[in-house]
């Protein structure tokens, strides 16, 4: 190795170290800032009521789950026990064959398709792969949800556009004009999470935020969820795996196993309980 | 011999399922044209998209068309001494039959697979459930504006490609034939003529002309978003919609060509 690469590489390895730092101090603070996991006593938001789907083969079994206000309930399980329809179920995107759905104690179930698109106006949603729309730019995909919903003029929506992606850590003249494949899978994900808080939902949903990510960015989007639920107080249902983050995030965690939910509680309770499928997936991770 | 009738009965279900499906989106497609919100950009830009930059292979495709007939007929017509009929052979073929039925089949082939390709990545990439999510009917934002755009320009791409493909026939008839241009250019009329006239006023070839590509613009682009809109199994299920469109499109245009023809040939009477 000659003295220009090893000296390339040394200045790579320490701007990693830098982050590494940043990102604990940024984790340091954070924890110290407020407590972990808020015990929640409000009204509840979102509830499954013994929700059952399937198509030929059966998706999920029998499932009941509460969401009060401001709370972070994280799913947890295995690939395809489904996580990802309980969210879809929440949108409506999928009507169950048995149970019932309430958002802000509505049933969402008997809704008809112009209705379910009204009441979808209350959730964000972060998708797995992001789901930017690749046709339109950063601004536009953000400013999307406004420009449907809303009557704001231009001026008011480059401004609200501006504050969401600060919000979520992105500096706005830098990424408004880029198309989403010019992006970082991070950022996508960041813009991702714009665009569902555009308009200001009570609820975020959010399907496997963190995966597909490295380390250092899997923090930032958690931390990012917690501030979204603790500046905010917005009601958020996360899909996950990835049992690091969900303990940083979740007031309360359920356990998807075989079609059901096998434990449900917060993450202390979670991490003594005895149970050895419950042991197991967390000792496996 | 059990199993063999329930898999029957399975495909049965599933195809019935699928035709009232298609006409389920044909339908709400068509419906949304004059349901608010309109995506009047959207439009616009799916006009370019399947008119404009279609323009290409559709002159490419009447001039050579239009070059080709003049040739035939004037074989076929030499032999009775009557090449001076070439204007009208050329003309009555473009105008009712091969202009429509050419231009639709290179817009399905163009125009029909991207619409496909396109909607189908994004189904696969969940944009079309962010949409659901975010409170836009897919349907109205992707599907009416494409179909819209579509009845436009295809009868406009249709009036081009006859328009092309006669003045092909005069280069030949000019050129290779020796026909003067003003005698092409009467007989063409004269065949416009012949088939009567509705309302007094508009040729019926040009009702029958103009009459197909508006119902084949609507066969491909509704075939294009069925198959986009219904696509699975990631970017392998988004090349297979797009073979299904233009396999599907290009077969519908032939098949209803035929009857469409037979219907308006019992309406249009000559006067």
């Amino acid at each position: 190795m000659n003295e220009k690469t090893r000296r390339t590489g040394d200045r790579t390895s320490g701007h990693v170290r830098a982050a590494i730092r940043k990102e604990l101090a940024a984790d340091d603070r954070n924890e110290a800032a407020e407590p972990e996991a808020k015990p929640a006593d409000g009204q509840p938001v979102i509830e499954l009521q013994n929700v059952s789907l399937a198509f030929d083969v059966p998706i999920i079994e029998d499932i009941s789950l509460t969401a009060k206000q401001s709370e972070t309930v994280v799913i947890v399980g295995e690939s395809g026990t489904g996580k990802s329809t309980i969210l879809k179920l929440i949108l409506r995107l999928l009507v169950p064959d048995e149970g019932r759905v309430l958002i802000d104690g509505e049933d969402i179930t008997p809704l008809s398709f112009e209705e379910a698109l009204q009441v979808r106006q209350k959730m964000g949603m972060v998708f797995q792969g992001a789901a930017l729309f690749d046709s339109l730019t950063v601004f536009e995909n953000v400013a999307y949800p406004l420009r449907e919903h809303t009557d704001l003029d231009e001026g008011e929506i480059e401004k609200r556009v501006r504050e969401k992606l600060q919000f979520v850590d992105l500096e706005p003249d830098e990424v408004l004009e880029k198309l989403p494949s010019e992006l970082s899978g991070g950022m996508r994900k960041r813009v991702g999470i714009a665009r569902g808080m555009a308009n200001d939902p009570e609820v975020m949903l959010y399907d496997e935020p963190t995966s597909g990510l490295d380390p250092l960015t899997t923090g930032t989007i958690t931390r990012l969820i917690l501030k979204l639920q603790r500046e905010l107080g917005v009601t958020s249902i996360v899909v996950s795996h990835d049992i690091r983050s969900v303990f940083r995030m979740a007031t309360r965690v359920a356990l998807l196993h075989d079609h059901k939910i096998v434990f449900s509680g917060t993450p202390e309770e979670m991490s003594a309980a005895e149970d050895p499928y419950i042991r197991d997936f967390l000792g496996g991770t | 011999m059990s199993e063999l009738i329930l898999r029957l009965n399975a495909q049965a279900k599933s195809t019935v399922l699928s035709f009232q499906e298609y006409f389920t989106l044909a339908w709400n497609s068509l419906r949304f044209i004059f349901a608010r919100p309109f995506y009047t950009q959207d439009v616009i830009q799916q006009m370019d998209e399947i008119g404009v930059k279609s323009l290409g292979i559709v002159l490419l495709t009447g001039l050579f068309t239009g070059m080709v007939l003049a040739l035939q007929s004037s074989v076929q017509l030499q032999t009775f001494g009557a090449t001076m009929y070439i204007g009208r052979l050329v003309a009555g073929s473009m105008i009712r039959e091969l202009g429509p039925v050419l231009a639709g089949l290179m817009v399905a082939g163009r125009v029909g697979s991207g619409i496909a390709a396109q909607l189908g990545s994004m189904r696969v990439t969940e944009q079309i459930d962010a949409l659901n999510t975010l409170g836009t009917d897919p349907i109205k934002k992707l599907a009416t504006p494409r179909v819209l755009a579509a009845l436009i320009m295809v009868p406009v791409l249709t009036i081009i490609n006859d328009l092309v493909g006669i003045i092909g026939g005069n280069i030949i008839a000019r050129f290779m034939v020796g026909l003067p241009t003003s005698l092409y250019w009467r007989t063409v009329w004269e065949q416009i003529a012949s088939g009567g006239f509705t309302f007094r006023y508009i040729p019926n070839d040009f009702v029958q002309g103009l009459t197909k590509p508006l119902v084949f613009g609507a066969i491909i682009s509704i075939t294009g978003c069925f198959f986009g809109l219904r696509t699975t199994g990631g970017t392998e299920g988004v090349g297979l919609a797009t073979t299904k469109t233009v396999v599907t499109s290009s077969i519908l245009i032939l098949i209803v060509d035929y009857f469409l023809t037979q219907l308006l040939l019992s309406i249009l009477v000559v006067s």
